[in-house]
């Protein structure tokens, strides 16, 4: 009995892991504080096109590398329809820096202009199969009002932000789905820092 | 006489911890794939780490026991790390500082949704991952995330045989 248990729970993991959308799902909504202490969710978003969901951190330096460009693409991306937001999912006891109130420091310091949204309890990260940051999720609205998942990736292939040749796979996907496209490619890997889970 | 062979003793010392520094490569994805498909050691365990990130140097120890421990027994340890080209001072460092047996490269391979996928198409692209591969009939086995020792040593056993 022990032992169907245990494979029942390494199976279980196995689903926690694996689980999560691919491009053409539903988007899971979600209603998660954000730093200024009220609650965001996809329903808000009525205007929207689309929306540009980022699981990002404090702490990750290749998190932070991209904190200056999250900035620039709600800047640029928010009048076309698809506003930025960011999602920190990491348990804070692992890395005291990316509590809600290193959040709020972060946000703060930086000018970030869009919402900064913590997952407390990782399931919102669990749902969309987040595994790293920084990690898109761009959504889009369909006729029915309802979003789903258009792109899963990188923001560009050129963490460092020194190829001015570089691939804006989030900008490309956007300015494709404004042209009625599918973002192509529709999704990338990238390296990233694991999601710290509890 | 005496001063003169403590001189020539600390000359010799120096030179022979010089000798140990690690000189860590650099290596396009390419060369690394070239590297793989020709090693020279039976099992090559190559650990994808950079300096940054907390659980990969945690983990390093483990991989380091590792090949210290078999060696003998035709394993190889390779640290990728994945650190821009522009840290490679910072990656010497940290080899020589914490004393790395292990090979220590460093991968110059900014495109990474280029290559991800050729590591192993189970890697999502967080580190650290580890990728073993077996020289006859080019085996390869993938882990993404962290290993201890013993989880390390039962992930490469049956690659020994």
């Amino acid at each position: 009995m022990k032992k169907v248990f245990s494979l029942l729970a390494i199976l279980a993991m196995g689903v926690a892991t694996f689980a999560g959308v691919v491009v053409g799902d539903a988007a899971p909504d979600f209603k998660l504080k954000n730093i200024d202490g009220k609650t965001v969710t996809l329903k808000d978003y009525t205007n929207a096109k689309g929306i540009i969901v980022i699981f990002t951190c404090n702490h990750c330096p290749y998190a932070v590398q991209y904190e200056d460009r999250i900035i620039a693409l709600n800047k640029n991306l928010k009048d076309k329809g698809f506003p930025v937001i960011a999602i920190n999912p990491n348990d804070a006891t692992k890395y005291p820096d990316d509590n809600f109130d290193g959040m709020v420091k972060r946000a703060k310091d930086k000018g970030f202009n869009f919402p900064y949204l913590h997952d407390d309890t990782q399931e919102v990260a669990k749902a969309y199969g987040a595994t790293r940051t920084p990690h898109v999720f761009l959504l889009v609205k369909g006729k029915d009002n309802k979003f789903t998942v258009a792109y899963i990736g990188a923001i560009d292939n050129d963490t460092e932000n020194v190829n001015p040749e570089k691939t804006k796979y989030v900008e490309n996907a956007v300015t494709a789905l404004n042209a009625n496209k599918k973002p192509d490619p529709s999704s990338t890997k990238a390296i990233g820092c694991t999601i710290k889970w509890k | 006489m005496i001063q003169k062979c403590i001189v020539g003793l600390v000359l010799m010392l120096c030179v022979g911890l010089s000798a140990k520094a690690q000189t860590v490569e650099v290596l396009t994805f390419e060369q690394l794939q070239t590297r793989m498909a020709s090693q020279k050691q039976e099992v090559v365990v190559y650990n994808f780490w950079a300096t940054w990130c907390k659980p990969c140097v945690e983990e390093m120890p483990a991989f380091e026991k590792l090949y210290k421990e078999y060696q003998p027994k035709g394993v190889h340890v390779v640290f990728v790390s994945l650190d821009f080209k522009s840290k490679h001072a910072k990656v010497v460092e940290f080899a020589d500082k914490k004393e790395l047996q292990g090979e220590v490269i460093l991968l110059d391979a900014p495109d990474y949704n280029a290559w991800i996928d050729k590591v192993s198409t189970e890697w999502g692209g967080s580190i650290p991952a580890t990728l073993v591969v077996k020289k006859t009939g080019n085996v390869q086995k993938f882990h993404e995330g962290s290993m201890t020792y013993n989880e390390l040593v039962t992930f490469i056993k049956p690659l020994l045989k």
